[in-house]
């Protein structure tokens, strides 16, 4: 089957990519090894600085609304970090004493949501809380297995009762001015989120679980709808096993499930992700990249991969494929003209693309505009 | 390094990280609260299993074997090969007479076909239907496959030197379905290859890929089944030089991946000879074979990409046959489980799960408003008919009807 190009990875940075080529009329593929970090997504990308308009529209035409402001948001064990471009989920306040007093509600049996640290954190920044569980009938089906009572378990049937809890919570409200509740509303209706805002009599502030994270879930299912809407092709769960390469650019590739039927483009973006995702493979010698066996930067040493200090930025984190300046992966030395490197792959923490979210989108957009420019050449 | 190939886990059950991403992407786990869910019943339960067969729950019977929660693993853990791995080894319960007769549809269609408008008047009946879900707890909301009073198999026998005079051939594991239910997908698959200038011709003796068997405890039966079907392959493959070619998403994962994985039957020769016949159509196609369309044609198709063809990663295939007919108005639908599941479906213990899992696809159905539903799965044929209305049909048949020869 013939492409234009063929992408290895439908995380954020290939779903990204592959939005943005079907939508300058290119037919792509994306070939994703199953699913991927928009799962443990926080709902914020951070050090976007270009790409902000460009993401947001991409994001709007999907259905996903963002905002930004210049601030902090509230991370899930009661700390504070800079504010970035976010999901309507997530909210952005100016400072830290963003309450005078405010109501955490958890829902009892439900032990992804950490609210006494919650209420640690708020209460240094002179936030008096309450802490109050919600016993909910609805919910008794799913305690009834306490290993399965997960953040997306209670977002399904939260689709169904969210007005009720709104009421709930209403009743439980004293003189708090806010209240916070575990972000697990708005599964498969984005819009319920915003609505319990303007429903409860007090501001509403939704803090991130443990994962699987829900608007992470319902982000990568609204971006493969456009994707898939765009004329796009996306093989889940089939995974690139190996590529022919003829004079350093890439002919084609192979999947498990495609079997002697490979996948032919003119361009191929490798945005298959770091160790969790096994874009990057690792044991006690070396590192690699296992699909093209591109060159890694990792430290010979391997004492120098990891920090002792556990809670430390870990060197092995930063490790990724060598690029030239235009993101084409080095192979011995030499780049591969059509292929293009994105997201994880490249090592966590490369400080030009921010983390994370961060570098999945602005080198996704890289690779997109460098593919565009080269055929307009 | 050398040590890590020697300590691969059966199903790879090792690499569980724990991310719990199988778990959002679970049908069952949405609406049964007695299932423990594929983490739990898979490669978390394995650990315990393997200290000790105590562990073993039971349980694990509500499993679809979707396979959705495979597709979704970031690790590839075999997890539904798992949970019915543990299913097969260490469930001693003996099937109930009800599964039995669901599983065995070879003999429950050369038993039903000669008799087929008796069959098909009676199984409609109210009556039976609550004899049924009295009796046998078969659900009485259910609606049954109806039979076909001549089978596909003594069909294309009669056309076997026909067939034959074909410069190229291709051989037809055609499953129970074809056979008893809707010989009209053989018969189209055997328009549309044709067209193609490649003549069909039947297996030697095929038997029901024994899927239905595998989930119902009956894996001895699946197995000999299996041991038949993949030496009859291999004499048309390895003997004749031929590809199978098939129509059921779920015969055919079952002849390539569960007969290596669940019944221990090695196939490893002959798997890459089994294809969906729409792959094998696409292939002729993209090598340059043409087909004449009809003029005018125009038809609102919506695609529902069966479970096990996600599992295959081929509905790739199907979408793209269905899109380059011309006046093909075309929609692919959300990745989601009608719920049916083979057998599952039919149960009393599990109807109001079933309807549930597949509320979401009807209510897309639905809101897309298609004059027919392309879909590789008799099963899901069945389910989406009974629950939407609308009709389905296998992508082969849309294709053969708007061809011209």
């Amino acid at each position: 089957m013939r492409f234009d190009t063929v992408i290895i990875g439908g995380g954020l940075a290939g779903l990204v990519a592959g939005i943005s080529l079907q939508k300058e009329g290119r037919s792509t593929a994306i070939v994703s090894a199953g699913q991927n970090a928009l799962h443990f997504f926080s709902g914020s990308f951070e050090s976007l600085e270009e790409a902000p308009q460009r993401l947001s529209e991409l994001f709007g035409e999907a259905g996903i609304r963002l905002h930004y402001c210049s601030g902090i948001r509230l991370m899930p064990l009661g700390t504070f970090r800079p504010a970035a471009l976010s999901l309507e989920d997530v909210s952005l306040f100016e400072t830290p004493g963003f309450a005078r007093k405010a109501l955490i509600v958890n829902f009892a049996g439900y032990h992804d949501f950490f609210t006494s640290f919650l209420a640690e954190g708020l209460e240094k920044a002179g936030i008096a809380c309450r802490i109050q569980a919600l016993d909910l009938p609805e919910l008794e089906r799913i305690q009834a297995s306490p290993s399965e009572m997960r953040s997306v378990q209670i977002a399904r049937t939260m689709d169904r009762i969210w007005e009720k809890v709104v009421r709930e919570v209403g009743a439980l409200l004293g003189d708090e001015d806010t209240v916070i509740l575990p972000q697990v509303f708005g599964l498969r209706d984005i819009t319920v989120p915003g609505r319990i805002r303007q429903a409860m009599p007090a501001r509403v502030v939704f803090v991130g679980t443990l994962p699987p994270s829900v608007p992470g879930i319902r982000t990568q299912a609204l971006l493969k709808r456009r994707y898939e809407v765009l004329g796009g092709t996306y093989l889940s769960g089939d995974e690139v096993l190996e590529a022919d390469l003829e004079d350093g650019t890439v002919q084609s590739v192979a999947t498990r499930n495609l079997g002697t039927h490979r996948l032919l483009a003119e361009d191929f973006i490798l945005a298959s992700g770091g160790y969790f995702s096994k874009g990057l493979r690792s044991n006690p010698f070396r590192i690699w990249e296992p699909v093209f066996g591109l060159d890694v930067d990792f430290a010979g040493d391997r004492t120098a991969w990891y920090d002792p200090a556990f809670a430390a930025d870990q060197p092995y984190m930063a490790y990724g494929v060598k690029t030239d300046a235009s993101l084409h992966p080095l192979l011995d030395g030499m780049p591969v003209k059509n292929l293009y490197a994105v997201g994880s792959v490249l090592g966590a923490t490369r400080p030009e693309f921010g983390s994370g979210a961060g570098l999945a989108v602005r080198s996704a957009f890289r690779a997109v505009d460098a593919i565009l420019k080269e055929e307009a050449l | 390094m050398k040590l890590q190939e020697y300590t691969v886990s059966k199903h790879n059950f090792e690499e569980c990280m724990k991310c719990t991403v199988c778990t959002v992407y679970c049908p069952v786990l949405q609406v049964n609260p007695l299932y423990p869910g594929p983490k739990q019943a898979g490669p978390d339960g394995e650990r315990l299993r393997l200290k000790d067969p105590f562990f073993f729950n039971y349980a694990l019977k509500y499993c679809l074997n979707c396979k959705r929660c495979e597709v979704a693993c970031p690790s590839g853990v075999g997890i539904a090969d798992l949970i019915q791995a543990s299913r097969i080894k260490y469930d001693r319960t003996r099937p109930k007479l009800r599964d039995r007769i669901l599983a065995s549809t070879d003999l429950m269609g050369s038993f039903s076909r000669p008799f087929a408008p008796v069959v098909n008047a009676v199984t409609g009946l109210g009556v039976t239907k609550t004899a049924l879900d009295a009796t046998l707890k078969i659900d009485h909301r259910r609606s049954f496959p109806k039979y076909s009073g001549r089978g596909f198999e003594s069909w294309l026998r009669k056309r076997a030197e026909e067939q034959a005079a074909f410069p190229e051939q291709v051989a037809y594991y055609h499953g129970c379905y074809v056979n008893y239910n809707n010989p009209a997908l053989g018969k189209d698959l055997v328009k549309v290859l044709n067209a193609l200038g490649v003549g069909v011709q039947l297996l030697e003796k095929e038997k029901c890929c024994g899927i239905a068997m595998i989930t119902n405890g009956m894996s001895e039966t699946a197995t000999r089944h299996a041991k038949h079907n993949v030496e009859i392959i291999r004499k048309a493959v390895a003997g004749k030089g031929l590809t199978v070619v098939t129509t059921s998403s779920s015969c055919t994962l079952t002849l390539r991946d569960e007969y290596p994985k669940l019944l221990g039957v090695d196939n490893a020769d002959v798997r890459e000879s089994v294809l969906m016949a729409v792959r094998y159509v696409f292939e002729r196609l993209e090598a340059g074979a043409t087909l004449r369309f009809k003029p005018g044609f125009h038809k609102k198709v919506a695609y529902h990409v069966p479970c096990h063809m996600e599992r295959l990663g081929w509905g790739v295939f199907s979408e793209r046959l269905l899109r380059m007919i011309p006046g093909v108005e075309f929609t692919l639908l959300d990745s989601a489980c009608c719920g049916i599941a083979g057998t599952y479906g039919f149960k009393k213990e599990n109807y109001e799960a079933s309807q549930a899992i597949g509320a979401p696809l009807f209510e897309q159905i639905r809101s897309v408003d298609p004059e027919v539903v392309a879909c590789d799965c008799e099963t899901c044929k069945w389910q989406i008919e009974m629950s939407t209305g609308y009709r389905v049909e296998n992508p082969i048949s849309i294709l053969a009807e708007a061809i011209e020869i």
